[in-house]
């Protein structure tokens, strides 16, 4: 990781700690001492774990990122934010539909945007976030849910958006509701899984598990490899 | 962003890569794919798994007498956390028909279809809901859908790919759901990448022998996870344990596996758990670092279910066998070890050496694939050396532009495409240097198709399970894996529920492992599951007065 050849200062809930420049907040922190149980998962930006809250020397901004994607500066002030308390109402898929009535029912409070931008520029993977909340408020839930699709949940809009509004569970629902009822049907899919249930690749998968270990080893480096 | 000690090995890069496009536009195979004598040759000198030192012999339990990976041997022969005198266990502190440990997609489906099918489930995690390698998975799933494949050719993969080792049934199974699988998780509502007419679509893989991948970005595994998460979320008659981590199974007066001993990693308090099942789906080991290596893991990856699983006295299968995934980041240093998906060599990505040539078929199976470019970065010296002292071997991601189309990186490969622009790489024009990471544990428990272990009452699926993929697994089968085994789990676990009897609860089977291990005079301070990996630097050790412990938490 960071070479401890050159250190900067960070302060970590305001205390100061000497860290190697290069690192990211997650490495200096583990650096100064702490041994992580919250605000850290996967440590590879794929799970949402470790949003942290962060200001740079000289500036008056907060700003978001993840711990294990951010490298940190001399003089920069964070804190973790390891969870947001929002509300996760319970629901039925199979109850619902795929429009706007679904998200006013389950989260009313989508409706009170006032297309401030806030979550938009808080987000650490550069979602449009205002935009598909807007997609949610005209009840296309088919952009929303391509718009919202990288999201990692790590909650920071949530967290700044003055109208709060919890764009991040409200774009589950609809990349739940576009996979469940918009997405297309896959006939070729459907065929397949009846080709199976009717047992017609049985006599064959019974015949390569009979096969002794040369026989099948032939198959193997015998069989075709299509690749397109 | 490259340092200009990189650059001349970029521009030989450029300059052959007309050429190479070229050639992978007439169709067929960049590079010959390799003969079984050729893959055994590589593997034999350069696989991290046929070193010398890579193996020893397991002293005692279910194993003894068995070769297993060092790391692992290591983590077997470890004294428990808990004492077991400490708990009443005439009075656990819970009661469930089936427990779940773990809470990633082979948890998740394990406990989901257990609620389905009548039981009273409680899922407890080590850290949050989807904390885990699922979440992770990036390229792929696999399942034969297309009209010129089939579960037949899948298999064939499968067995191939595993050397042979696979316990066919498992096998069979694997292949035989995958398209109902994908079919319930879409019922699910999870979105996956279609063509036009509405089929899902397909590319290949490493070791398939047809497109077989399917995919959702290359955030395949988030967006499964994060959707049966939303699940478990939306059945609060499923209990969840957050912060949890299971340290210890409990077994009863009959030598059932009856539950688990719980660990609140925030208050540190204990509480048993009495269950008339336990399913195990606590995921792999990357955070053991075999061999030193880095990892594409969870930080929570630290071999738990393993090792509680074998002092219940559950057989191990093929911990023997460490999957290295071959394109492992190496620059920037701070993404070191860090996975770059093999859908970039499904969409066209060529691995090349410092000077710019093709060297190995972008899509062996991944030890071959792995061992390939050890062998290329170290016996052939055709390596490319960082400022920080590491080597790889470039993977040339621009010209999966050029083979399908302007934009196709954004598209398809959002999440590679920003985890190096974080970093200052535009992998759109530039390539990325790359180097074999620790990713997988091929083997684990052992399990019937109905996923008992070798235990009654304990059953197992996911990562922490053995035997389906052999002796080494093909990319998108452990996505596969995990919902098609997970299903399974919960479904039998809650049939064996429905017929179990409790019967007086035990930890006796904690004090006999403690004395066996005792008996090889193994170093106290050595004692596991390790929950969580140690990271804290020495520095700051010798002012920790309270570390009492090797390699985990204080």
């Amino acid at each position: 990781m960071a070479t401890e050849d050159k250190l900067v200062t960070i302060h970590v809930m305001g205390e100061a700690f000497r860290v190697p420049e290069g690192s990211t907040i997650m490495t200096a922190l583990e650096y100064a001492g702490f041994q992580l149980t919250t605000g850290v998962g996967c440590r590879e930006g794929f799970c949402g774990a470790c949003g942290t809250l962060y200001r740079e020397a000289g500036d008056y901004k907060i700003k978001g990122g993840l711990a294990c994607q951010t490298v940190v500066t001399d003089g920069m002030h964070l804190a973790q934010i390891p969870f947001v308390p929002a509300a996760k109402p319970v629901y039925d898929i199979e109850a619902l539909s795929p429009d706007e009535e679904a998200i006013k029912r389950i989260y009313p409070e989508v409706f009170r945007c006032v297309a401030c931008s806030t979550c938009t520029k808080i987000c650490p993977q550069d979602i449009q976030v205002m935009d598909y909340v807007q997609c949610l408020m005209r009840g296309d839930i088919a952009q929303a849910a391509n718009i919202s699709f990288d999201c990692l949940r790590c909650g920071l809009c949530g967290l700044r958006c003055p109208a709060e509004i919890v764009q991040y569970n409200a774009a589950t629902l609809a990349r739940r509701l576009y996979g469940r009822y918009l997405a297309r049907p896959s006939e070729r899919l459907e065929r397949r899984v009846e080709a199976i249930a009717r047992g017609d690749y049985d006599a064959q998968l019974d015949e390569l598990q009979g096969l002794d270990a040369d026989a099948l080893k032939k198959r193997y480096y015998d069989r075709e490899i299509k690749t397109k | 962003m490259y340092p200009e000690s990189m650059q001349e090995s970029i521009r030989k890069v450029e300059a052959s890569r007309a050429r190479r496009i070229e050639l992978a536009l007439s169709g067929k195979p960049v590079v010959e794919p390799m003969s079984a004598e050729q893959r055994q040759d590589v593997l034999d000198r350069f696989h991290p798994d046929y070193q010398d030192d890579a193996r020893r012999e397991v002293r005692w339990g279910p194993n003894a007498g068995q070769r297993l990976t060092t790391e692992v041997a290591d983590l077997l022969e470890t004294y428990a956390r808990v004492d077991p005198s400490d708990y009443d266990l005439l009075e656990p502190d819970f009661d469930t028909d089936v427990l779940v440990i773990g809470a990633g997609s082979a948890g998740f489906c394990a406990a989901l279809l257990a609620q389905e099918h009548g039981a009273r489930v409680t899922l407890a995690t080590k850290l949050r809901l989807g904390d885990a390698n699922s979440m992770m998975a990036q390229g792929g799933i696999q399942a034969a859908v297309r009209d010129d494949d089939s579960p037949v050719h899948h298999y064939l993969d499968v067995v191939g790919g595993g050397h042979f080792d696979n316990r066919p049934e498992l096998a069979r199974a694997l292949v035989s759901e995958a398209p109902d699988a994908i079919a319930w998780l879409r019922r699910k509502g999870v979105m996956f990448d279609q063509e036009d007419d509405g089929s899902l679509k397909a590319k290949p893989g490493g070791g398939t022998c047809r497109p077989r991948m399917l995919s959702a970005r290359d955030y395949t595994g988030a967006a499964i996870c994060r959707t049966l998460r939303d699940e478990i979320q939306n059945r609060p008659e499923i209990r969840v344990l957050e912060h949890s981590s299971a340290i210890e199974l409990i077994k009863d007066a009959r030598g059932r596996v009856a539950g688990a001993v719980l660990y609140h990693l925030l208050t540190r308090e204990h509480f048993t758990i009495r269950a008339r099942a336990t399913v195990m789906a606590t995921g792999g080991f990357g955070r053991l670092h075999v061999k030193g290596f880095e990892t594409t893991n969870h930080y929570g990856a630290t071999a738990d279910g393993l090792v509680m699983a074998y002092r219940a006295g559950a057989r191990l299968l093929y911990m023997d066998s460490v999957q290295y995934h071959p394109t492992g980041a190496v620059f920037p240093p701070q993404i070191l070890g860090f996975l770059c998906t093999e859908k970039l060599r499904g969409m066209g990505g060529q691995p090349v050496n410092a000077d710019g040539e093709l060297f190995v078929y972008p899509l062996e199976p991944r030890d071959v694939e792995a061992a390939s470019f050890i062998r290329e970065a170290t016996e052939l010296g055709h390596g490319v050396s960082t400022p920080s002292g590491h080597v790889g071997i470039w993977l040339d991601t621009p010209v999966i532009e050029k083979l399908n189309g302007a934009g196709a990186i954004e598209k398809n490969l959002p999440a590679m495409l920003r985890q190096f622009q974080r970093f200052g790489v535009d992998i759109r024009s530039e390539p990325i240097l790359v180097y074999p990471t620790l990713h997988y544990q091929n083997g684990g428990i052992e399990i019937d198709v109905e996923c008992r272990s070798t235990v009654e009452g304990l059953y197992a699926a996911g990562e922490v399970a053995g035997g389906i993929h052999g002796r080494n697994r093909l990319m998108g089968n452990s996505q596969l894996d995990l919902i098609v085994f997970g299903r399974r789990a919960g479904r039998y676990a809650a049939a064996f529920a429905g017929t179990a009897e409790p019967a007086e609860l035990s930890l006796g089977h904690v004090l006999e492992a403690n004395r066996r291990v005792g008996e090889l005079g193994v170093d106290r301070d050595r004692i596991s599951p390790l929950v969580l990996p140690d990271y804290v630097p020495e520095r700051v050790k010798r002012r920790q007065h309270d570390t009492r412990y090797r390699g985990t938490l204080i």
